[in-house]
């Protein structure tokens, strides 16, 4: 066993962590936010062709760095610090990922793709109904032909706005609920009849309702794999936002350490009162926890299907409830100044609060645990 | 000792209910129900209704407009009201400078400025916080200085709800900087349209615009709208704070909320049931029901305490704490509740389309709404402030 990172992988945040003290102070993300599409585009071109980073995951061979799961984390990670909006889950975790499966024309054509920071992938995967049951699903892909037509409503599509491919799951089969007849296809996100209809989301993301009328896709679009992929890509991009959470909860502790030190009131800083310095130690405690439960889980990727799921139910339900204690001892600890809009802390706050029901509740992911190994 | 109500009681709740199902303003109806943020006409087309009624100040002794209601009929008004989701009044008035003015006003003031507050005419707003001076209220450096027939008073207040609507505040100024903390400050009552004031918005997390700063350069106000004696305005602040935290456990609007959470959770879809029978989900709402319980007792023995002559004392910190948790976990509920669709942000948002809808209704203020809710444990005396007046006054710590 060797838990620490290697010399590549230091590297590698290093020169994130850098470019992102250049270009993402709180201000700065603030004016993204401001503009009409809702980012910066010349931030991810810049991941790609000035850091050469969107590679971190993805082999040599498709001019990737060669890593994995690990430099997915630390990047997350980076990201989550700054709060960034970049794309990174939803393309290159979840997308490169699906490309990997795929592998063939498909991947040698989409990961350089995505790599140089061209190919901006969303993931349509939730629907009204269907809350965190990956196999809950109205969107059907009917036969058609060499090709299939889409037909449905996806929810909440993060980063859908921008992107320039949709990653979709549908059923070519079976019914509402059944694990048989889940299909994956990777499309054109500006074919006719994908209806879109975008808004910003609390956490500062862009995102849509991804509307499908009768969208004619072609044979190859369908990506082999079924729900056990799907499951497969979702454990994934939940780890990811583990590592995400980790980032956010250690600027949190950090943000809500400094303004103790110096927020003064009867006549000291109130980091002298030993109530906040017990709730700043149990943040701290918490933080610490999260940054653990990220790194379990993303070594246990790799394991089998059943150990994998345990795995990553266990570290999400861990850091959902963690990063809600420490987001909202944050504000309370901040006092009026953490309600604002004014602080960063706040907006770390809300994308940690959006964090905690992605793919799956404390309460989904335990009880998927129990299934999983209690049941057996 | 019992919970019955008697057959008088029975008869006024069938008469508040037939008054507020035949004189709620339909249009403020219809906006709450469309989830639209409301205006300072809105909130005050209910508040005109009952002045005219003479049902807006229950809590006032009758010589100042008060009803004259029994301690079980204010019960019932406030369970009334909250059942039929009506919107609640300001407090920087009704619950605030009111009680201060008719306590401790000359009968002058009394005459000036109750009326205004009972009809609605006049908005109030509340200048107690600075910059720096939150918990620590009475470190608050905004000072008065006597000039002629007036003080001229120069500061920064902040967190001033409503503020931008405000056509008078009451503000907690220094009027004797050699004094002790608490013995040099003054009560003022200020025209919020008087030379000098600025008001500047202060954005909150979910994008509303209810708080601000206020800024007041050589603002000249006159003496006689000085409240009590000069260098003794704590005496009032403290008697607010009290008044202020009784009102703040929120019992009767925290049982309409658990109502809401239910009609969601049985809207919400978990597999092949509603989420209500999802056992976690409904052991979190049996919980609140649970803790809700609690408050509404205690806050029932507390008025009871009240009724035979104590005035709200420093108990009434722990309704504080238990009902501002209470409202934050009902927040939290609805969240966790409507699963994907809490991510929507639908501030200024353009036109609906029907045809392509984001999520039901009532998902789209539920995470603006439990991040607004956070001040609830922050405002009227921090949480950790009030476990310290229980651990001084109550508990002689």
């Amino acid at each position: 066993m060797d838990l620490s990172f290697t010399e590549t992988q230091n590297m590698l945040r290093d020169m994130l962590a850098r470019f992102l003290a250049d270009t993402y102070d709180f201000e700065t993300r603030k004016k993204m936010l401001a503009r009409p599409e809702g980012r910066d585009p010349g931030i991810w071109k810049a991941l790609a062709t000035e850091l050469g980073i969107l590679g971190a995951p993805f082999a040599e061979a498709h001019g990737g760095l060669g890593g994995g799961a690990l430099e997915n984390m630390i990047m997350m990670e980076e990201l989550g610090k700054v709060i960034a909006i970049e794309p990174y889950l939803q393309t290159v975790v979840i997308g490169g990922s699906a490309l990997k499966h795929a592998g063939g024309a498909l991947a040698d054509a989409m990961i350089p793709a995505i790599i140089a920071g061209e190919a901006v992938i969303a993931f349509a995967y939730a629907e009204p109904q269907g809350r965190y049951d990956l196999a809950n699903l109205r969107t059907t892909a009917k036969a058609d032909g060499a090709g299939y037509v889409l037909s449905g409503q996806k929810a909440v599509v993060y980063a859908a706005p921008w992107a320039t491919h949709l990653l979709v799951t549908a059923r070519t089969g079976g019914g509402q609920r059944e694990r048989e007849g889940v299909a994956l296809f990777l499309i054109d996100a500006r074919l006719p009849g994908v209806v879109r209809r975008d808004y910003p989301t609390v956490d500062g993301f862009q995102a849509s309702e991804v509307y499908f009328e009768n969208v004619a896709i072609p044979g190859d679009a369908l990506i082999a794999g079924g729900i056990e992929l799907i499951e497969q890509l979702v454990d994934e991009a939940t780890i990811a936002v583990c590592g995400e959470a980790s980032g956010i909860a250690h600027r949190l502790h950090e943000g809500t350490l400094d303004y103790i030190k110096q927020r003064k009131q009867f006549g000291v800083p109130i980091g002298k009162f030993q109530v906040l310095q017990h709730r700043m130690a149990d943040m701290f405690i918490e933080v610490e926890q999260i940054a653990s439960m990220a790194l379990m889980g993303t070594l246990k990727l790799d394991q089998p299907a059943a150990a994998r799921k345990a795995a990553v139910s266990l570290a999400k339900a861990k850091v959902s409830r963690s990063l809600k204690f420490v987001g909202q001892n944050a504000i309370q600890t901040h006092g009026g100044i953490g309600i604002t809009q004014e602080l960063a802390i706040g907006h770390y706050f809300k994308r940690g609060t959006m964090i905690e029901n992605q793919f799956g509740s404390a309460d989904f992911h335990l009880d998927r645990f129990e299934q999983l190994t209690l049941d057996a | 000792m019992h919970l019955d109500f008697s057959p008088e009681d029975l008869e006024f709740q069938r008469e508040v209910r037939a008054f507020i199902a035949e004189n709620y303003p339909a249009e403020l109806r219809g906006k709450q129900d469309e989830g639209d943020e409301l205006s300072k006409e809105d909130f005050l087309s209910w508040h005109r209704v009952l002045a005219k009624k003479g049902w807006v100040a229950p809590a006032w002794p009758v010589e100042y407009g008060g009803t004259g209601w029994t301690a079980t009929q204010k019960y019932i008004w406030s369970e009334e009201t909250a059942r039929a989701d009506c919107v609640r009044l300001m407090p920087f008035g009704l619950a605030m400078v009111g009680p201060v003015i008719y306590t401790f006003g000359t009968p002058e003031q009394k005459a000036r400025f109750l009326p205004g507050i009972l009809s609605g005419d006049d908005w109030w707003c509340q200048g107690y916080s600075e910059p720096g001076s939150g918990s620590d209220l009475a470190s608050l450096r905004t000072k008065a200085v006597r000039d002629g027939d007036a003080y001229v008073v120069n500061g920064q207040k902040t967190w001033t709800t409503m503020a931008q609507y405000a056509d008078w505040g009451f503000f907690l100024v220094r009027t004797n900087p050699d004094a002790k903390q608490q013995e040099g400050i003054s009560f003022l009552l200020v025209d919020m349209k008087s030379p000098g004031i600025t008001v500047r918005p202060i954005i909150t997390l979910g994008g509303e615009h209810e708080v601000n700063e206020v800024w007041l350069e050589d603002v000249r106000v006159p003496l006689e709208n000085r409240i009590y004696e000069e260098d003794k305005g704590w005496t009032c602040a403290k008697f607010l704070l009290a008044h202020e935290r009784t009102g703040i456990a929120g019992v009767a609007a925290s049982k309409r909320g658990i109502e809401k959470v239910k009609t969601i959770a049985r809207a919400e879809l978990d597999g092949e049931r509603a989420l209500i029978a999802n056992p976690f989900f409904r052991r979190k709402i049996a919980e609140l029901e649970m803790d809700l319980a609690a408050l509404e007792f205690t806050e029932l023995r507390s008025l009871a305490g009240e009724s035979s002559g104590k005035g709200p004392g420093p108990e009434s910190s722990l309704l504080k704490i238990k009902g501002s948790e209470i409202q934050q976990r009902l927040t939290e509920l609805s969240l966790e509740a409507v699963g994907h669709y809490g991510a929507p942000y639908f501030r200024g948002f353009g036109e609906g389309d029907n045809a392509h809808p984001i999520g039901p209704d009532y998902a789209h203020r539920t995470a603006p709404s439990y991040f607004n809710t956070r001040k609830t444990t922050i405002y009227g005396g921090s949480n950790e402030i009030q476990r310290n007046i229980i651990a001084k006054m109550v508990l002689g710590l």
